[in-house]
């Protein structure tokens, strides 16, 4: 495999931001009771990451080492206000249920771990790549959580553009079926979080430790 | 010369360039994207209007709509009088830090004496005067409804909406609700049919009294387990403080300062 095609698809499944270094839980939690929010999230945390990437990366060598997290701050923070500033001009509905939680991309981990970790050291290109690669691993959990939570929580599943889809057939309800609301509270998304961090263990060998 | 990326005066310049090249950089989107913004939210505001009397306005549709069936806005003052201006121009935000003022002001009345309780019942006096209270007057299959806007605190925002009342001005015809930041799936369904729909049909006056409507915690049916189906709702199970909030608006908050203008007009 070669190194570029390592760096979009390692983040993915053996250096998951979410399951294998464990950030960002925090918005996995706030944006994932519905579908629709948690892809757009995702895509704007995609975005986000991607250019603050890029950009952290063609100023590696100019920024003074002291001020490099404010630098990066006033960055990530930049992009979130512009992200935030076009879905309310053109998503308006999604700007609505995303709320607090656009502007709260700023705090994510995720983003500044790849800039400390990777942006400052590596070339633009190879930093754009790093930010897709780790926008979509994240995109991916935050996908899988909120089709689970909502489905079950809820029985339907909210596609951007197409709305809310009732899954569950009436015939489940008429029968006895009821929704899990269990599945709509914030604590379901952690376990649900668990459950794919132990399938995801469970099938890939090198991310067993050793005792 | 290679520069000292470390040095005192490079970093200094550094930061103070950066900011100001991120600062215009942002100015510029916000200025260009604002008249799109404010678009949304206008419509967004028609579109509320015309729910609360079960239109089923699109955002391409809602302008169009609202001209055609929305008669007349007004502005009417605390003791039910008319006032210049038109409702749909009215800061909503600004009238509601009015009315939690007013509520500030009449707790710390009770407690004050002498010369500071004349100066803060003056201040209360002048600030109840300055409120401007928004009535809509909407035409459907010949009936006219007024709607009332509306404006609350939940849990993690603020709150809002319209309530729809029949011509007796007693009736509730229709109501939407809507909010900032509340819990998805719990307090955040305030905005969703199955809460809104059962509060057509409720009244918000007991004889002369103003009661407004009461929410009952406990699931579907606890308002009728209540035995008040006349003037209360079921709350949002696990909402509780956006049920709360929502209470407060249609009783205490909000909706009382137009119980002047309703009696008036009250059949």
């Amino acid at each position: 495999m070669s190194k570029n095609s390592k760096l979009l698809s390692g983040p993915i499944n053996l250096n998951n931001p979410i399951t294998v270094q464990v950030l960002g839980i925090c918005s996995a939690l706030a944006v994932t009771v519905k579908l629709e929010p948690a892809i757009v999230m995702s895509v704007s945390v995609l975005f986000v990451m991607a250019f603050a990437n890029v950009i952290i990366s063609l100023l590696r060598n100019t920024i003074p080492s002291r001020i490099r997290i404010i630098v990066q701050l006033v960055i990530i923070a930049a992009l979130v206000i512009l992200v935030d500033q076009v879905l309310k001009a053109y998503l308006y509905d999604v700007s609505k249920q995303l709320s607090v939680f656009v502007g709260l991309i700023i705090t994510n981990c995720i983003i500044m771990g790849r800039l400390e970790a990777f942006a400052l050291g590596n070339k633009p290109y190879a930093s754009f790549l790093d930010g897709v690669g780790n926008g979509a691993g994240y995109a991916v959990i935050m996908i899988i959580i909120a089709a689970v939570r909502e489905l079950f929580g809820a029985g339907t599943l909210t596609l951007p553009g197409l709305g809310e889809l009732q899954i569950i057939p009436q015939g489940f309800y008429d029968f006895g079926y009821q929704n899990n609301g269990l599945m709509i509270l914030p604590p379901m998304a952690l376990i649900v979080v668990g459950v794919i961090i132990w399938v995801q263990r469970a099938r890939t060998r090198e991310l067993i430790e050793e005792n | 010369m290679k520069i000292d990326t470390n040095g005192n005066l490079y970093t200094f310049i550094y930061a103070a360039v950066l900011v100001i090249v991120v600062a215009a950089a942002l100015a510029f989107t916000a200025i260009q994207l604002q008249p799109l913004q404010e678009q949304n939210v206008k419509v967004e505001k028609m579109q509320n209007i015309l729910q609360s009397v079960g239109f089923n306005p699109t955002v391409e549709n809602a302008s169009e709509l609202y001209a055609k069936y929305v008669q007349e806005d007004f502005v009417v003052d605390i003791n039910g009088e008319r006032k210049e201006g038109k409702g749909f121009d009215v800061n909503m935000k600004k009238e509601s830090r009015k009315t939690f003022k007013i509520k500030a002001l009449k707790n710390k009345l009770q407690t004050a004496e002498g010369s500071e309780k004349a100066k803060l019942q003056d201040e209360l006096n002048s600030l109840r005067a300055s409120l401007n209270l928004p009535v809509y007057v909407c035409e459907k299959d010949g009936d006219i409804h007024y709607i009332f806007p509306l404006q609350g605190k939940g849990l993690w925002g603020p709150i809002w909406g319209y309530i729809a009342l029949d011509n007796d001005f007693n009736t509730i015809y229709g109501a939407v609700f809507d909010h900032k930041a509340e819990t998805p799936g719990l307090g955040a369904d305030i905005n969703k049919d199955w809460f809104e729909q059962p509060f057509s049909g409720k009244t918000l006056f007991e004889g002369d009294e103003f009661v407004s409507i009461t929410l009952y915690k406990g699931g579907k049916g606890s308002a009728v387990l209540a035995g008040d189906s006349e003037h209360g709702c079921d709350a949002i199970s696990g909402g509780t403080i956006t049920s709360k909030g929502l209470e407060r608006m249609l009783k205490e908050e909000w909706l009382y300062n137009y119980e002047a203008f309703l009696k008036k007009n009250k059949k």
